[in-house]
């Protein structure tokens, strides 16, 4: 445990570490017990010290580095471009209702049409590289950003937005002081909804048509490679990868709303 | 002592808001308001609920744009906020992400203050409203009476000359209140501002002001002016003099006799 001196929550780490292990020994005894009395092949479901194992050595002898690399790339530069068009548009949505009437109805289409079936699309449309992930995961963060930012931006205290006003304060300072720091909460948990989302568009978009990802090396192990253990470690890994950004929003949502 | 500051005149002030749909009339919530404040003054505002004594207010501190009629300070109309006004709200409005000293400092870096008489400054106000050790403090860490401190002292932090209080002690219990009445008369005693305070109680309005000015149901316009003559520094035991009592019965008796026409 780690001793909490001032602030209530700043210094509190993101999970405690006792249960969150018990629940992990949990997880995985029952998976061993399934697959030792379903009798289950290696095909079927491998057991967790085979995935282990096949885990450390994807890791070490660079099976799976490039790919998760190359995954963790897309997923970087498409939850950037998402989560700034998302506040940019939340904005522009929230402080004009004209606005808001006329795109939504696009917004929610588009958000209503499952990216699995757009991939294939965007892939002809932007090629086999990288540009066609970040679209793809552009667009599926984007629509959870900008509705919490409109939701956010339109939360904002009146009271506080009239003193700024009677304070003379420019349309940047309302923005800068009053507007984006009462929204933040509110941002940052669209934040958390499309950080997870942006592992998965990367993923769909890697299956719509790409050379090196995590997404294809699920593709190759349970294809040609025939290796179901390592299409478990590639599991394992965005799974820990879709962690850790999550954990990385919720960090920033320590530093940055931690006191209230 | 008293810092030279002008007079704030309202005249034949109009102010209406639209109605929600369209066949309604417009709300009138003040109609043909005129009154005159002197430089250095305080005037209570006292009236029923709905009679537009906030919407003066608001009028005066630049917020809205009445219909018909002006506000002048020292001979200038209110066309827009105005930095020689100050305005405390009936909640303390403070920004919930700055510290107490950081939202004292706001309406200074607004203005372009630069950083050095920033910190000056805002050490001079907390020393004003008795903030000091809270200065490093967010608003939720604060009592409501220290957070109204801290409006009282951001408001006060241009050296306005007019200060506009819309019943600003209102959530605060009773004995509280008392004290901050008092506090806010030996502030303005030190400042030399003009005050205008909104006020629902007649004995708040009395110890306060110089003279009270009870509105009618609305639409707003001036039923009576009563002076207290009562001689300051002011105190609790003011309360117990034979002015003041009458004072309070006439307030009353104007405050009384729309409701029964109604």
């Amino acid at each position: 445990m780690m001793a909490v001196t001032s602030g209530p929550s700043l210094r509190r780490p993101v999970a405690d570490t006792g249960p969150v292990a018990a629940a992990f020994i949990v997880f995985v005894a029952a998976w061993k017990l399934v697959v030792v009395l379903g009798r289950l092949p290696v095909f079927i479901l491998p057991a967790p010290e085979q995935v282990a194992t096949r885990f450390v050595t994807a890791w070490t002898d660079g099976t799976m580095a490039p790919h998760a690399w190359t995954t963790v790339v897309e997923v970087a530069l498409g939850f950037a471009v998402g989560a700034v068009a998302g506040v940019v548009a939340g904005y522009g949505l929230a402080r004009s209702p004209a606005l808001e009437r006329v795109l939504s109805p696009y917004l929610v289409a588009a958000q209503a049409v499952p990216i699995l079936a757009l991939a294939p699309l965007l892939a002809v449309w932007f090629g086999p590289g990288l540009l066609a992930k970040v679209v793809i995961c552009g667009l599926i963060v984007f629509f959870p950003v900008a509705v919490a930012t409109m939701v956010g931006i339109r939360s904002v205290d009146r009271g506080l937005l009239e003193l700024a006003r009677s304070l003379r304060a420019t349309r940047r300072r309302i923005l800068v002081d009053v507007e984006i720091p009462g929204a933040l909460p509110s941002i940052l948990g669209g934040l958390r909804v499309g950080v997870t989302l942006a592992v998965v568009g990367a993923i769909v978009g890697e299956w719509a048509g790409a050379d090196k990802g995590l997404g294809v090396l699920i593709n190759l192990a349970r294809g040609s490679l025939f290796d179901i253990p390592l299409l478990f470690a590639t599991l394992v890994t965005i799974a820990l990868l879709g962690i850790a950004c999550y954990a990385l929003v919720v960090l920033a949502e320590r530093r940055f709303v931690g006191l209230r | 002592m008293t810092a030279p500051s002008s007079d704030l005149v309202a005249n034949d002030l109009t102010v209406e808001f639209p109605a929600a749909t369209r066949d309604a009339p417009p709300t009138v919530a003040l109609d043909g308001l005129s009154l005159r404040v002197a430089g250095g003054e305080i005037v209570a505002l006292i009236g029923p609920n709905g009679c537009g004594k906030s919407t003066f207010l608001r009028a005066a501190a630049g917020l809205l744009r009445p219909q018909r009629g002006v506000i002048t300070l020292g001979g200038d109309t209110i066309a827009g906020p105005d930095p020689r006004i100050g305005l405390v709200f009936q909640e303390p409005r403070l920004l919930p992400w700055r510290s107490v000293a950081a939202n004292v400092a706001w309406p200074l870096e607004l203005a372009g203050w630069d950083q050095e008489r920033v910190v000056a400054r805002v050490d001079e106000l907390l020393d004003l409203v008795d903030l000091r050790d809270a200065a490093e403090l967010r608003p939720v860490q604060l009592s409501g009476g220290m957070r109204q401190r801290a409006a009282i002292a951001r408001a006060l932090a241009l050296a306005p000359e007019v200060l506009l209080l819309d019943e600003p002690f209102s959530a605060l219990d009773a004995l509280t209140r008392e004290r901050f009445n008092l506090e806010l008369l030996g502030l303005q005693a030190r400042t030399g501002s003009t005050a205008v305070v909104v006020t629902h109680s007649i004995p708040e309005a009395i110890l306060l002001a110089d003279r009270v000015i009870v509105l009618t149901p609305r639409p707003g316009r001036v039923a009576a002016e009563i002076r207290i003559d009562a001689p300051r520094p002011r105190s609790l035991a003011t309360l117990d003099g034979a002015i003041v009592s009458e004072a309070a019965a006439a307030i009353r008796r104007h405050l009384e006799v729309p409701e029964r026409a109604a």
